[in-house]
């Protein structure tokens, strides 16, 4: 447990990826197993504890010491898991570290008692680091920085296996992965997995600079629309079909209505969408049908769920990630007319003489689920990752609309002495006042209204003039919240407005984000809630 | 003493908190004053406790020749030494002067008048540190703390620790040079003299600034190895080194000229995550010459006193912990000290230098 707390610590403060690869290999060649692969899935997100929730922590250290000073600290430090490491009495060196290998080995085969005894004796054996390395570990949520491709990498530095086979079977290798290990050595071949229906690596397309259009040869390209939906990937064959999302998790048992018909030979790319009568949903629906492990009837009912495919990467046992782009798509137009699968369709490909016409097209583009323009080279194959330059997204532009800033909430982690997570409102009549259209500047008799938050956006200088801002404009404090006079107007980019029950305006930004700090905007002139009503989709 | 004191005879009577820091009135004198004053008596020679343009100064040897290398002529009008021990009466108030374990020089005022002692302890840390004489338990009425890391969550590994794992990242990546920010009166010499505790007996690189107070350190018989100025070193020469700069230098030009460095930060603030982050520290020390939880609040039991007052930091907590173990704590609102909303203002502010 040494080495490893010891290493998320190095890694929780290192930004330069290299320094990160380098920590990662000299780790993975220095830790024997088990515990260098229960590492490695700690840092890929392959591990989960059901036993070890956060309110068992807090049980714990309340039982410890006292109160106030633990309210205190927390206030100070910002996050649990730190506070729960510092704060705790320190009497490491009595008793033996436990290994990474038998924390996870003890605590997968806990109950939710018996796991709260285990997590009080290891938190008396660890120093500092190696509480909140724990804490992290058995909560979820490491938070140092480090991708799981970037885990794969240091990996493939080891220089025995390219990243490209580590890719190709990591979702058919298993925690600790021992026979991983043992092939990265050099010791044994390849692990021997089962391949036919474990997730691909997907193909990733990279942001469009626009500045570059004019060095790339449109005839070159073909475009599809940018469907808002989640991308997939579906494996069927041997009469089984398994559906992974874009990280590779096996999300097969939320969407019966989709995979018990997929009883094809193929492995598909798309987007998961909810559509009625061959209309795509707002994404509002789609989320109905997401984080859920089970899904009752009548959900499979009004969110039916639907994929678009664009590609498909293996035609029964035949691999066709190599094969350019165009002639994948022939292959997948050939599949789809021959087994005109139920709720799948295609994603048509768009005509375009030259970007102007492109362009047009997708300024064009506001209907539902449609999020912009993918741009794909007709000769690329289908390489895992995000490669610069064969696949491009096209994002419509965001819509921005000015708010006034209403609250603000003191950040967590680096954040955690800031006030740096904003609540933003827009104007509307004051409820009774009922009078006139509601348009136009603020009036009195207007009140703001939430709209939506964000806490990203600005600069760490920014963020500091803001923080200032809100100290000096605050009217009331409730914890760790300020309200603020409405005196400072965001300038707020969004991809969409939906209707929300949640906030009082009865509308919701998607992805809304701090576009400018208006500084020199009075507030009154920032916008309504009638402006926002008018774009809400669906 | 008698258990019933005339009014006359309460501490806060003779020693008083004022615009312009700790009065002893019966004395007329200030500890520490922050603006200039007739008669100071300065526990140690961190730029907030000692400050320049006071008519009369006492303190240690060590502790005016600190001022007199910052501050030149402007140091003091009459300045006066006094050893740890020696003791003097001032207008009847006996002043006399113990080890405080903080820095070069550091003393706790000890103050007696009519039958009560007042300790004034200044800033002070009671681990071992191989610069300075170790901090000295003096019983007393009243115990006047810092709180500097006075929240439980802070509590300083031990230093060696800290130590090993500068070495083990200069080993790591031998490249790359470590750069230590370490606050240049204390801190800097401290790390210096640790490692060469560790072994390690490689020359050190110094920036500039630190070179004026190192030297003194080595007048007053504290051991620092071989230094060399690291402004005008060659890149290539200081990979795989050590260099030591104050922490104002960490993000400043002057740490171009060093080959990749590993920052380093030591200060007891590292033992926070987001400060750390705040800092931009890469490879965060928690090295400290102030008190942490479990030195404040042994040092608050073992000095015996029935009242504690509190200067600065987190007062709150301290000031709490003292009434729940039976003695009057007492937060004293010095002038400069945060408000309720302070604690916030002054992390995201102020430089942490002498933590």
């Amino acid at each position: 447990m040494r080495r490893f707390a010891e290493l998320l610590d190095r890694l929780s403060y290192t930004a330069a990826r290299n320094a990160k690869l380098r920590l990662l290999a000299d780790y993975f060649r220095d830790t024997p197993d088990p515990d260098r692969g229960w590492a490695l899935a700690a840092l890929t997100g392959r591990l989960d504890f059901g036993a070890a929730k956060p309110a068992m922590i807090r049980a714990l250290i309340e039982s410890r010491v006292d109160p106030t000073l633990f309210r205190w600290s927390y206030d100070y430090v910002g996050d649990m898991a730190e506070t729960v490491a510092l704060i705790w009495p320190d009497d490491s060196g009595a008793r033996d570290q436990p290994t990474l290998g038998a924390v996870v080995d003890h605590l997968s085969r806990a109950g939710r008692v018996e796991a709260s005894r285990l997590v009080a004796d290891w938190l008396d054996a660890l120093d500092a680091t190696g509480r909140w390395a724990l804490l992290k570990l058995i909560t979820g949520g490491l938070r140092v920085g480090v991708s799981a491709r970037l885990a794969k990498t240091a990996l493939a530095q080891r220089g025995a296996v390219p990243l490209e086979e580590i890719e190709e079977v990591w979702h058919g290798v298993t925690p600790p992965f021992v026979p991983l290990f043992a092939w990265l050595d050099g010791d044994a071949g390849p692990p021997v997995i089962d391949l036919r229906r474990a997730f691909r690596p997907l193909m990733l397309a990279t942001p469009l600079d626009e500045a570059e259009l004019d060095r790339l040869d449109p005839a070159a390209f073909r475009a599809e629309w940018k469907w808002d939906g989640i991308r997939v990937q579906l494996a069927a064959g041997g009469g089984e079909a398994r559906l992974f999302s874009r990280s590779g998790d096996d999300i097969t048992t939320a969407f019966p209505d989709l995979m018990e018909r997929a009883d094809f030979e193929a492995v598909l790319d798309g987007e998961l969408l909810v559509a009625r009568d061959g209309e795509i949903a707002p994404f509002n629906d789609l989320q109905q049908r997401l984080n859920r492990k089970k899904v009752t009837a009548k959900t499979l009912e009004d969110f039916p769920a639907h994929l678009r495919v664009y590609d498909i990467l293996f035609h029964g046992d035949e691999d066709l990630r190599a094969r350019s782009f165009d002639e994948r798509r022939a292959r997948l137009e050939a599949w789809h007319a021959e087994e005109n699968p139920a709720r799948i369709d295609l994603s048509p490909l768009l005509d375009f003489g030259d970007w102007d016409a492109l362009q047009a097209l997708r300024n064009d583009a506001r209907a539902n689920a449609i999020e912009g323009l993918m741009l794909k080279r007709g000769d690329s194959p289908y390489v895992a990752g995000r490669p610069k330059g064969p696949w491009f997204k096209w994002k419509r532009d965001a819509l921005t609309l000015d708010t006034v800033l209403m609250y603000a909430q003191r950040g967590h982690g680096k954040r955690s002495s800031l006030y740096s997570d904003y609540t933003f409102g827009a104007w509307r009549p004051r409820e009774g006042t009922g009078e006139g259209t509601g348009e136009g500047d603020a009036e009195e008799g207007d009140e703001l209204v939430p709209v939506g938050k964000a806490y990203f956006g600005f600069t760490d200088a920014e963020l500091l003039q803001l923080d200032k801002w809100i100290r000096d404009n605050t009217t009331e404090r409730f914890g760790p919240v300020r309200a603020v006079k409405p005196g400072l107007v965001f300038e707020v980019a969004f991809d969409a407005v939906q209707r929300s029950k949640r906030h009082k305006s009865g509308v919701a930004l998607r992805f809304p984000r701090i576009h400018r700090i208006r500084w020199d905007k009075p507030a009154a002139e920032a916008d309504r809630v009638v402006t926002l009503e008018a774009l809400i989709q669906g | 003493m008698t258990s019933v004191r005339p009014q006359s005879q309460l501490p806060e009577s003779w020693l008083k908190v004022t615009s312009r820091g700790l009065y002893c009135e019966p004395g007329d004198f200030y500890v520490d004053p922050h603006r200039p004053v007739g008669r100071a008596v300065i526990t140690h020679g961190h730029g907030d406790h000692a400050r320049p343009g006071n008519r009369a100064v006492l303190a240690t040897p060590a502790t005016l020749a600190i001022m007199r290398k910052r501050f030149g002529k402007d140091a003091g009008g009459a300045l006066d030494e006094m050893a740890y021990c020696a003791r003097r009466e001032i207008g009847g108030v006996g002043v006399s002067f113990r080890p405080a374990g903080h820095v070069l020089g550091s003393a706790q005022v000890v103050l007696e008048w009519q039958g009560c002692r007042i300790v004034v302890s200044g800033d002070y840390k009671r681990r071992p540190d191989p610069t300075c004489a170790p901090f000295e338990v003096v019983p007393c009425d009243v115990f006047i703390t810092e709180a500097t890391f006075g929240l439980p969550v802070f509590r300083h590994p031990p230093a060696e620790e800290e130590i090993a794992k500068l070495l083990a990242a200069r080993q790591q990546f031998p490249e790359r040079a470590v750069l230590v920010g370490a606050y240049a009166l204390g801190k800097a010499q401290r790390v210096i003299a640790l490692l060469r505790q560790a072994g390690y007996d490689r020359p050190l690189w110094i920036h500039g600034a630190l070179q004026g107070l190192c030297d003194l350190y080595r007048a007053f018989g504290v051991e620092l190895g071989e230094l060399r100025p690291a402004t005008g070193a060659a890149k290539k020469e200081l990979a795989g080194e050590i260099v030591l700069a104050p922490p104002g230098a960490l993000t400043d030009r002057w740490s171009r000229r060093l080959p990749d460095p590993i920052t380093a930060m030591a200060s007891g603030w590292m033992r926070v995550r987001a400060r750390a982050r705040q800092r931009g520290a890469e490879l965060p020390l928690i090295l400290s010459d102030h008190a942490d939880w479990d030195e404040l609040t042994q040092t608050v039991r073992e000095v015996g006193a029935p009242e504690i007052w509190v200067t600065h930091g987190n007062e709150e907590a301290l000031v709490h912990y003292a009434n729940s173990i039976g003695r009057r704590g007492r937060a004293l609102a010095l002038i400069g000290r945060g408000d309720e909303g302070g604690e916030d203002e002054q992390e995201a502010t102020t430089e942490p230098a002498e933590a």
